[in-house]
């Protein structure tokens, strides 16, 4: 037994699951570069399909950068516990000591640092590329970082249900995409308002409190659909 | 109470409480069918501006009506089914998830036969009809889940949590697609409100809602009966049941 | 003291009976090993035992101490190096030191390899990570099912040895094994839990 040993706080815990995860993420960085690439050449599809005229394309910018927000992190979540199910990581979270939300949470916090929260901060560029006028960049930015959250969280909801089914990935868009309808309403809400000047921030105030209230409860429902997954 | 919820737990009961059940419930759907059928189709006044053809919402209403109010037995059935662990909850959960699909798709259908005279097109994309097509969505995931998991009671519990979400976010849905609409409402299409409906119109209307539930209800007893005589089809209890009859 | 109590434990897998009736107390410096061919529930039991599995599991299951549980899969990351895997294990209750660590790799003897992407190494050396885990971990009841697998013969030599030393400290285990008897321990036939049925 080993001699020099300290107990674990839930806070440690959490930290332990959150900086294993981002080690593994930073690891193999496609993870992180995939949602961009992807976000980057579906948004060059739009001009391609719509027309390059620059007005039609500004207007429309808010809801094709949030669709494409939506589907990337639609694309995202189908892994986000694949190769903890596989290897037997997720057995070992059920065991431990510890509530499996918080742990999951751990996990999941690392997941988001490296798809959404990156995809607010490079979102000005794809902003550029469709002509978003500059005023709706910065509400665009703090939208995506809230809704992105919520995205996740829901995603995760969504991976920890199908995970161990064979192939979830059609399914997974079936059960996530009714509940990220708010997300992308609000969001894209909140830019045109700021693109014509009206009041964004009662719905960035919004999707602040979608976002608080799905890291009150998708945890929980993650915590539950994994223990589902790993019992059969 | 608990005796009650112990007794509900138990398939022969069940069996047994839900054949009597359906014996009557069953001719109380039909009669309340044809009665608010004539009722609503024949002897309710036509609308002074939409004529005739607003009587499709006597199926169009109830249908919608009690769709979303099975989401919401699905998911009590399911938080049941996550605390207490009472297989009949389970039952119940995958009896309601296609029925409830099932009045989702005749409200969709209804509503965009209705929109064709109405408003000209047969789709619009009105917060209604959006939150229905949304719904659906949500069906179609609970069914489809239940069909991709092979242990059946896992399927089960994985179903539950999904409702449980669901439910949490059904108001929230339902309120952003209501002001995502009212953001985006074209000036030419404008609802009749719903207070602004005669007495004339609306007792048939309230009649064909109580025969959406009991058809709701009678379908979904039915659904589990086969569900459950499926489930112990060796069972000596089910043989017996069946040569008595 | 009992560190686990299975009473009248019976598992369904869908619509059949995998295991009746199964019984078993294990007692600090107590070894239990599961026979039986496969496919009669050595898994399933174990991860019954570990609180894993709850559907169609009847019956009561008591952990009176902390558990370590070592199924077929490592729970290793490949791409991050063993100190990693160890220092950030999911299940561990302690924060073991860096030294506790390396010590522990030593002991399987895989030092110098503590820097190397555990998916770099072979599936034996991959096996004695999951297995250094042994020594990190404080848990009095271990759960190991096919600890052997993938081991050469002073590997099994060595684990042998660990589990004398964690009997004798006070710990008990149930392990699963295709090899007849080792040690003195406790058998349970399975197979005979499914003739029970």
């Amino acid at each position: 037994m080993p001699a020099s040993e300290s107990n674990l706080t839930l806070h440690g815990a959490f930290a332990r699951q959150f900086s294993r995860h981002a080690r593994a993420i930073i690891r193999s960085p496609a993870e992180v570069a995939n949602p961009l690439l992807f976000f980057f050449m579906v948004i060059t599809l739009f001009p391609l399909g719509l027309g390059p005229d620059p007005q039609r394309l500004a207007e429309m910018a808010p809801g094709i950068l949030w669709v494409v927000a939506l589907l990337s992190s639609l694309m995202v979540s189908g892994k986000l516990f694949a190769s903890d199910y596989e290897d037997g990581s997720l057995e070992q979270l059920a065991i431990a000591p510890f509530p499996l939300a918080v742990l999951a949470l751990g996990e999941v916090s690392a997941y988001w640092l490296a798809t959404g929260f990156l995809l607010a901060l490079a979102s000005p560029i794809f902003a550029l590329m469709l002509g978003l006028p500059a005023t709706g960049i910065f509400t665009l930015m703090v939208s995506l970082l809230l809704g992105t959250t919520c995205l996740t969280l829901i995603g995760a909801v969504g991976s920890a249900l199908t995970v161990s089914i064979r192939r979830g990935g059609m399914l997974l868009s079936l059960l996530i995409i009714p509940l990220n309808v708010p997300v992308l309403i609000f969001g894209t809400t909140a830019v045109s308002e700021a693109v014509m000047g009206g009041n964004a921030t009662s719905w960035l105030a919004l999707m602040g409190a979608l976002a608080l209230g799905s890291l009150a409860v998708m945890p929980v429902a993650i915590g539950a659909a994994l223990r589902v997954s790993l019992d059969q | 109470m608990w005796t009650i919820i112990h007794k509900m737990g138990s398939p022969p009961w069940f069996f047994r409480f839900s054949g009597g059940l359906v014996k009557w419930l069953l001719p109380l759907t039909v009669c309340l069918l044809l009665v608010g059928a004539v009722w609503g189709l024949l002897i309710a006044p036509p609308d002074f501006r939409q004529g005739n053809s607003y009587r499709i919402i006597y199926i169009h209403v109830p249908s919608a009506v009690v769709a979303l109010a099975g989401y919401y037995v699905m998911a009590f059935a399911g938080a049941v089914s996550l605390v207490w662990r009472i297989k009949m909850a389970d039952v119940t959960m995958r009896a309601v998830a296609p029925v409830g699909a099932a009045l989702t798709a005749i409200a969709l259908v209804t509503g965009a036969i209705w929109g064709k005279p109405t408003w000209g097109t047969w789709w619009v994309w009105d917060a209604r009809i959006t939150s229905m097509l949304i719904l659906l969505f949500l069906y179609l995931g609970v069914v489809a889940l239940f069909e991709a998991y092979e242990n059946k009671s896992a399927a089960a519990r994985a179903c539950a949590v999904l409702t449980l979400v669901g439910t949490v976010n059904i108001p929230i849905i339902y309120k952003s697609v209501d002001w995502w609409y009212s953001l985006h409402q074209p000036a030419s299409i404008k609802f009749t409100g719903e207070s602004a409906i005669d007495p004339s119109m609306l007792y048939p209307l309230l009649l064909m809602i109580g025969a959406f539930y009991c058809l709701f209800a009678v379908t979904v007893l039915l659904n589990m009966r086969a569900e459950l005589a499926w489930n112990h089809r060796d069972a000596s209890w089910l043989k017996q049941l069946v040569q008595g009859t | 003291m009992p560190l686990l109590t299975a009473s009248d434990v019976t598992i369904e897998r869908g619509d059949r009976r995998l295991l009746a009736d199964v019984n078993l107390t294990v007692s600090a410096g107590e070894i239990w090993q599961l026979v039986g061919a496969n496919g009669v529930g050595k898994t399933s039991l174990m991860r019954a035992l570990a609180g894993l599995a709850r559907l169609g599991v009847e019956g009561q299951i008591e952990r009176q101490a902390e558990l370590l549980y070592l199924g077929h899969a490592s729970a290793l990351k490949p791409s991050l190096n063993a100190m990693e895997n160890l220092r950030c294990h999911p299940a561990c209750d302690v924060m073991a030191s860096d030294d506790d660590i390396e010590r522990a790799l030593a002991a399987v003897s895989l030092a110098g390899h503590e820097e190397r992407p555990v998916g770099a190494l072979s599936a034996g050396q991959q096996r004695r990570v999951a297995l250094a885990r042994l020594l990190v971990s404080s848990a009095r009841l271990w759960l190991l099912d096919e600890p052997f697998t993938a081991l050469d013969s002073s590997g099994c030599d060595w684990l042998d040895e660990q589990i004398q030393q964690h009997v004798e400290a006070g710990g008990g285990l149930i392990f699963t094994s295709h090899q007849p008897s080792r040690f003195g321990s406790r058998q349970i036939d399975l197979e005979l839990a499914r003739f029970a049925c």
